[in-house]
């Protein structure tokens, strides 16, 4: 990175009427998801995130990159965390935020997502950052919105920011700052996890020996993917066995088990489930002794996760929320700090 | 392209030691002194008169680093967002004077961002700056404390401060801008 630091310090230093020296890494205008990232650009996110964790850590925690610029924040599905944390990421950048929720705004009454983003549009906003129950819902509204669009989570599809702050967390605290050759798994309902589909895009790129586990009515397609190669030149192993699955492990990351889905008979009981799906204090026994226990919220304490596994001295659980605010940061930063690919340079 | 040098290694080096006495008998001592240098030559700059200091006077005198990148005024004009190269202020501001330390000083917004970032982590008692070449241009009410060299340009030129922690070696150069061809973007 040496030669685009230097390139954006000429910027600094040199004639300001000029235009700005060649990219620095980034030319992305949206964020929908993480299979258009290169490793650089991951990279690049994961080291403007650190500097956000330094802001988070002073005394006033706030910059003003953004000002000037307002943020909408539209779900079509309930939040706290993803929601609170786009939120606070972006008044921590100086922009100012819209909250729009689906149940109290006019899609009550039947507006389209294109209608309700174009009205967005409209408005002013220069940054939409939306969630929908619908895979493919933020790439429809990228075609109609002006600025720039952050996919907070769309069906089973993709949720790219949760994967970015799952990396940056075991970065941060795995022994060696790396998840190359680590083996990290993922336990529970990878089949209707968005979480999960970005991650396994994030993780096995990054090198991890990456692991899913789960019952298979909850693992159907990945399976067949497993048998027939996996993601080429990455290594992914499934399994429908907890104990192979956590043998030696350096990170384990519980997925919410989606409640809803007992009623569609993919699950016998969540009692069944907790019984043997469950990540508990004598499974994890089998795990590395330092080993990571992650979960990307809102968690089934008692379900996937025992509620003392959640609370332990193994789990980063908090970390990856305050991690959360760094990486939204970081992307804000990034999607909308410079007039980015919406508006190139004349 | 080089330009035509206007300052050697040892005009740098000597420049930087008369800085450093500057500094510390404006201050009539190194009491509640410490040195901030701008991301990312006033960095190595700020080191140096730190040592220069720390010979004359025996004293250790903090260093810290500032990255303005949040706080530029320009951000939402420049086609693609600076990388960020880390902000380290390992004391508390509170009561201090701080000299901010930059390679070159332009038309002042790189100080004004400065001062801004810097008031957000405390309320120094005094701010002062020093810079290596002040190279005139101003476009805000800025001036330097202590300037190493003083070099009458136009704004077609360009100046370029070389340090060996940066650049492996030490010079400065002025250079005639060319139009940037499309190509290079």
């Amino acid at each position: 990175m040496e030669g685009d630091a230097l390139e954006a310090d000429d910027a600094r230093s040199g004639d300001p009427q000029l235009p700005a020296p060649a990219p620095a890494g980034w030319s992305h205008r949206h964020l929908l998801d993480l299979d258009v990232l290169t490793w650089p650009d991951i990279e690049l996110v994961m080291s403007t995130a650190e500097e956000m964790r330094d802001v988070l850590d002073r005394p006033i925690p706030k910059v003003p990159a953004l000002r000037g610029m307002s943020a909408t924040i539209l779900f079509y599905e309930a939040s706290t965390r993803t929601r609170v944390s786009f939120e606070v990421a972006a008044k921590n950048l100086s922009a100012d935020v819209v909250n729009v929720a689906a149940s109290t705004s006019s899609v009550s009454k039947g507006e389209s997502l294109v209608d309700t983003v174009r009205t967005i549009d409209a408005l002013g906003a220069d940054i939409l950052v939306i969630r929908h129950p619908t895979s493919g819902a933020p790439y429809l509204a990228a075609e109609v919105f002006g600025g720039h669009v952050i996919n907070g989570g769309d069906g089973w599809h993709a949720h790219p920011t949760q994967a970015l702050l799952d990396l940056f967390t075991m970065r941060q605290r795995l022994r060696g700052g790396s998840v190359a050759g680590r083996k990290v798994v993922i336990l529970g309902d990878v089949l209707h996890s968005r979480v999960a589909r970005s991650n396994i895009w994030s993780l096995t790129a990054a090198g991890a020996d990456l692991w899913l586990c789960g019952p298979s009515t909850l693992l159907t397609g990945f399976e067949a993917w497993a048998a027939s190669g996996g993601p080429a030149g990455r290594r992914f192993h499934v399994t429908s066995s907890i104990d192979d699955a956590l043998r030696d492990a350096d990170v384990v990351m519980a997925l919410r088990l989606q409640r809803e889905r007992m009623a569609s008979g993919l699950l016998p009981s969540l009692r069944e489930y907790a019984a043997r799906f469950g990540l508990t204090a004598a499974r994890l026994a089998a795990a590395a002794p330092d080993v990571l226990v992650m979960h990307p919220g809102p968690m089934n304490e008692g379900v996937e996760i025992a509620p003392e596994v959640a609370a332990g001295p193994h789990s980063v659980i908090a970390d990856q929320v305050t991690n959360g605010v760094a990486i939204r940061m970081a992307l804000l930063y990034l999607l909308a700090g410079g007039r980015g690919a919406a508006a190139p340079a004349p | 392209m080089s330009g035509r040098q206007i300052m050697t290694a040892d005009e740098i080096r000597r420049a930087t030691t008369r800085l450093s006495h500057e500094i510390v008998e404006k201050q009539a001592g190194t009491d509640g002194l410490v040195l901030v240098g701008i991301q990312r030559r006033g960095v190595p700059l700020a080191r140096r008169i730190a040592a220069a200091i720390e010979e004359n006077e025996r004293v250790a005198i903090p260093v810290g680093a500032l990255d303005i990148t949040f706080y530029r005024d320009d951000l939402s004009l420049v086609a693609q967002q600076p990388v960020v190269k880390g902000t380290d202020l390992p004391f508390d501001l509170n009561g201090l004077t701080v000299i901010l330390v930059d390679d070159v000083l332009y038309t002042g917004r790189t100080i004004r961002a400065a001062m801004d970032a810097l008031v957000d982590f405390g309320r120094p008692q005094v701010i002062r700056l020093a810079v290596l070449v002040d190279r005139g241009h101003r476009e805000l009410p800025i001036r330097a404390d202590h300037v190493g060299k003083n070099v009458p340009t136009s704004r077609e030129e360009s100046v370029r401060v070389h340090l060996i922690e940066v650049d492996g070696f030490d010079g400065v150069d002025i250079e005639r801008l060319v139009p940037a061809a499309a190509g290079s973007a």
